[in-house]
């Protein structure tokens, strides 16, 4: 399948964090094409399964979250004007001016506007709006708001998909919609490869708020090791260059405590061995990524990281380079079809030959 | 229902020291359940045996206080917070300690900028002059819990600590309601909601329950000049559909509206940014648990003044009972 | 004891790299004929004690220690890092550190005084703002030696001073390591489970996971704490004291310890005469916060050696604090099976 197509797909798909229910019939159908089983658990995490070939084989689990940041009602005032509150990371700098829909008892289209220029104080204008002083103008009568929506109803931005010069692609949902392409793409390639390890293909939900889908699947399929596919801060003139990855450049990698070095080191051999290029991505501590929750699951699982760099992250205006999503499925899926997983020295020892 | 308030409220419990406020409770539901038992860390769970589904309901038992952490040389104490205390709204409190002893939270004069109140500047006056006169009645680690009667005036309860005996009451109240459940229901009496809900995870680890509510306090948006909130006192009882740390599941949220609705059960909407109960360490337990939140709205929280609405409380109880019957 | 605290402080544990410290600990644990695992995360669990089916104890201390990871190269062969752990990262500015495993000798510089203006002379150094110069002369030099995450730890050797006095970096927690490698050696009349633990100082990672896997009934972590026992500190912004023995916390940021294992510890050292103190602060967390909540929950309590200057190259305890320590959680846990007899459900 190609890539723009795949992901457009994806991007348009609306999936708010904590309001992933009426999305997941369409990624379970999307996955179904490439499994031997695929099923929604109780919060609507799709896993899709597919056996292994060897007994002997260990079981890998891949998670890309599909949750997207967006906004949830909290009040209505006169002239139908909604109240709203944040759902995940929402950056205020780039909700002003933007058009929303607002899923009630069906989708209602909302503009955020925001106070016009000339009653806008110099003091004013530097500051950064808050939530609280924003609203969503819907244009209905109160009285058909009421009926239509609800306090607690999701809001997501609206924001077109487009594909740019240099393989670029640009819009809302990048986040972490990339991450599910290449897990559907690695998929894919894995329907043609004969692969030893039986592999967990996880789309979860609610990352942007607490990790919440990593953390319930990840005890509940109890895997041997871990690939959490998320995308990564792009490089950007602004910002520190430690933290942002060159677009098109290599496949980030997670490097640092949250992850686990001696299997972090066989997927950066792999890579080698492979020609896929790749960059690496130091962590201190927390990557603010599923990998934190995942590490920690149950008695320890071996998490790995593979990243797709994406720039203005958070915005409707977010920017990736498609061949980096092809690049983490084609690392991603040699990862988990591979003989070369080995947990510990001694696994080494006894699989390996060479 | 007001008398079972003014006891809960006025029982010393503050997080992490919970065993007078269980053995007030445990005498009260003693004898209604079928099961009654105190985990490792404090937690007290009453089960009323059933078919169908198992539910837990969750109401913490602590409340929040003030624990001393050092004697100074003529007999005041310093002390820092358990939980979330203000130190503008603890200034000028009558505190109480487990012995009994009462003390009050001063502050050091010399400060000028309220903004600079904090509680390395505060202490509490158990009115001795030597540190060693308090030191017969007070040490480093001892914890005093806030002061402050129960009323009962408008249809309103004000009192100190309903955050959450309230919660507590509505359990009570409800194991004394039920004779027969259809389900299997555990209500969990929780410890450490205030300093991290410490408690209700590890309680859901052990019972595993297939949905999860937590009966807690929530705030209002309906007195002069506050953050808007679109929850009010007496509107009915509040159906938590996210707060800071959980995102309700559909499989609670929408039954919790569905039987509201059915059974002509005022209710109201919650959505909050800030803050979380229970649901937010149960939802996460095991392999994720669908978990939902039913709140008892209530103004000026962690004051000695809380308010809450008898009407909403009512409410709260009916819509329970009706969740907890239902059996589809 | 000491001696052991000593070679433990020699070696370089960021919170991610515990693998050197982890050997040391497990050659010893060999030669004492213990049974020991190393799990997912590099926890070292040791078995000790004898299965009475009645009482599972579970004792901890980290192996990590706070530190840096580099994470961008500039062109001009300069590394730029960030902080593995929380300390005050004004304490960077001048210091000496070695990098990976090769032990590549760096300094954290900066502009000398002479060409700072007034404003920067006054105000702290931004972190981001630094960088390790190893003296190369440009990336491809630098890449010769070391890479992308490596770990950089303090160069910090031991010294005896003052009266009894020991400075050294990552006091907090060999000294626990320490403290745990004696008592692994001693006869326990129940399971007891040694838990040399990573990432603590991360957000106690290891704990959470080794709580998991031993299911203990009773936890006692072995720290190093804060003193903030200097000059210009009023009493009760004191934390501990150095030389007034172990610190006992009843509470801090991650736990409130179990109030049964408090009184106990505190009869326990007032009947073995052995000097002890509160830690006075609510402040810090370690080990003990995730161990609580692990399973269906835990009884903790924590003891600390008092460490001044904690969390730097410099820290500083008392030797005989840390025997006490020692001391303490022994004659405490000897006695322990006449406070706690099983794991039955209370009433």
């Amino acid at each position: 399948m190609r890539t723009d197509t795949l992901l457009e797909q994806l991007c348009k798909i609306n999936a708010i964090a904590g309001f992933e229910a009426s999305a997941s019939n369409e990624i379970k159908e999307i996955f179904g094409r490439y499994c031997d089983k695929v099923w929604v658990d109780t919060f609507y995490n799709v896993i899709g399964y597919k056996k292994g070939s060897s007994k002997n084989g260990k079981k890998i689990m891949i998670t890309a979250h599909y949750d997207q940041i967006g906004l949830i009602v909290t009040g209505y005032e006169k002239n139908g004007f909604l109240r709203v509150s944040n759902l995940g990371g929402v950056d205020t700098k780039a909700l002003l001016a933007r058009e929303v829909t607002v899923h009630g008892e069906k989708d209602v289209f909302g503009v955020i506007g925001a106070k016009p220029p000339h009653l806008l104080s110099g003091d004013e204008m530097k500051k950064n709006v808050k939530l609280t002083d924003l609203f969503i103008d819907t244009g209905l009568p109160d009285e058909e708001l009421i009926e239509t929506v609800a306090v607690g109803d999701p809001v997501s931005i609206n924001s077109q998909f487009v594909r740019m010069v240099n393989g670029c692609a640009a819009g809302r949902n990048l986040d972490n919609r990339c991450g599910v392409a290449a897990c559907v793409l690695a998929l894919e390639k894995l329907k043609n490869i004969e692969h030893e390890n039986d592999v967990y293909v996880i789309a979860t939900v609610q990352e942007e708020a607490g990790l919440i889908g990593a953390i319930s699947s990840s005890y509940n399929i109890e895997p041997d090791i871990a690939v959490v596919i998320d995308v990564c801060h792009g490089d950007m003139p602004e910002a520190d260059k430690a933290s942002t990855f060159t677009l098109g450049k290599g496949v980030p990698v997670g490097v640092g405590p949250a992850f686990n070095k001696n299997v972090t080191q066989q997927l950066l051999k792999l890579a080698d061995q492979e020609g896929i290029p790749t960059q690496l991505c130091v962590e201190a501590g927390d990557p603010g990524t599923e990998a934190w929750a995942i590490q920690v699951s149950g008695m320890g699982i071996a998490v790995v990281e593979v990243c797709i760099p994406l720039r203005y992250m958070h915005t409707g205006a977010e920017l990736v380079n498609l061949e980096d999503v092809d690049t983490a499925a084609a690392l991603v899926s040699k990862f988990a079809a591979g003989r070369t997983v080995r947990l510990s020295k001694e696994d080494a020892d006894d699989t390996d030959t060479d | 229902m007001i008398e079972l308030v003014r006891e809960l409220a006025g029982t010393y419990g503050p997080s992490g020291r919970e065993d007078e406020i269980r053995g007030v409770i445990r005498k009260k539901i003693s004898g209604k359940v079928d099961e009654l038992y105190t985990d490792t860390l404090g937690n007290l769970i009453a089960v009323k045996k059933g078919n169908g589904k198992r539910i837990m309901l969750a109401a913490h038992m602590d409340e929040i206080g003030v624990v001393a952490t050092y004697i100074e040389e003529n007999g005041f104490i310093r002390f820092s917070n358990i939980g979330g205390v203000s130190p503008v709204f603890s200034l000028g409190q009558r505190v109480r300690f487990a012995n009994g002893v009462c003390g009050c939270v001063c502050y050091e004069e010399k400060l000028k900028e309220p903004k600079d109140l904090n509680f390395s500047k505060m202490f509490i006056d158990i009115g001795t002059n030597s540190r060693e006169r308090t030191m017969e009645y007070v040490s480093p680690g001892d914890i005093a819990v806030f002061e402050a009667g129960t009323i009962e005036q408008n249809g309103r309860y004000i009192s100190k600590a309903l955050d959450d005996r309230i919660g507590c009451a509505v359990l009570i109240e409800l194991i004394g309601q039920l004779n027969e459940v259809k389900n299997e229901i555990a209500f969990v009496f929780t410890v450490q909601e205030e300093v991290g809900l410490r408690g209700a995870g590890t309680a859901a680890y052990a019972i595993k329950p297939d949905l999860a509510v937590a009966v807690d306090v929530t705030n209002t948006g309906d007195t002069p000049g506050c953050n808007p909130l679109s929850i009010e006192l007496g509107k009915g009882a509040a159906v938590m559909i996210k707060d800071g740390r959980t995102i309700s599941h559909p499989l609670v949220k929408n039954k919790l509206i569905d039987l509201a609705k059915r059974f002509d059960i005022q209710y109201q909407l919650e959505v909050i940014e800030k803050g979380g109960n229970d649901a937010g360490s149960i939802h996460t337990t095991a392999g994720g648990i669908p978990s939902g939140g039913v709140s008892i709205p209530c103004r000026y929280m962690h004051s000695p003044c809380e308010m809450v609405d008898a009407g909403d409380v009512n409410n709260v109880v009916k819509l329970l009972k009706a969740f907890i019957q239902s059996e589809d | 004891m000491i001696r052991t605290l000593i070679e433990l402080t020699k070696i370089d544990g960021v919170s991610g790299d515990e693998e050197q410290v982890r050997k040391y600990i497990e050659e010893r644990v060999e030669k004492y004929g213990l049974e020991h695992m190393t799990d997912t995360i590099g926890n070292l669990i040791v078995r000790a004690g004898e299965n009475s089916g009645n009482l599972k104890v579970m004792l901890a201390a980290h192996m990590d220690e706070v530190g840096l990871i580099i994470n961008h190269i500039t062109d001009n062969g300069k590394l730029k890092f960030a902080a593995v752990g929380g300390f005050d990262t004004r304490i960077l500015t001048g210091q000496h550190v070695r990098i990976g495993d090769s032990k590549i000798p760096g300094v954290i510089g900066y502009k000398s005084i002479h060409l700072q203006e007034k404003k920067e002379r006054e105000s702290a150094v931004k972190q981001k703002d630094l960088y390790i110069d190893i003296g190369a002369k440009d990336r491809e030099d630098a890449e010769k030696y070391i890479k992308l995450g490596d770990f950089a730890a303090f160069s910090s050797e031991p010294v005896f001073f003052g009266k009894n006095r020991l400075k050294a970096k990552a006091l907090d927690d060999r000294a626990g390591c320490a403290v745990l490698l004696e008592l692994v050696k001693e006869k326990w009349p129940f399971e007891l489970y040694a838990c040399f633990t990573v990432q603590e100082e991360v957000g106690l990672r290891g704990a959470t996971v080794a709580a998991k896997r031993v299911a203990p009934d009773i936890a006692v972590v072995i720290e190093g704490t804060t003193c903030a026992d200097v000059p210009e500190v009023s009493g009760h912004e004191i934390s501990t004291e150095i030389g007034k023995g172990p610190a006992l916390t009843f509470i801090d940021r991650t736990a409130i310890a179990d109030s049964i294992l408090l009184r106990h510890f505190e009869s326990t050292a007032k009947k073995e005469s052995i000097p002890f103190q509160w830690k006075q602060t609510v402040s810090g967390g370690n080990d003990a916060g995730k161990i609580q909540v692990s399973g269906s929950g835990v009884r903790v309590i924590a003891v600390s050696v008092p460490c001044r200057y904690i969390h730097s190259p410099v820290s500083v305890l008392d030797i005989y604090d840390l025997e006490n320590t020692k001391e303490l959680v022994k004659k405490a846990l000897l006695t322990l099976p006449l406070v706690f007899d099983g794991r039955q459900k209370n009433d």
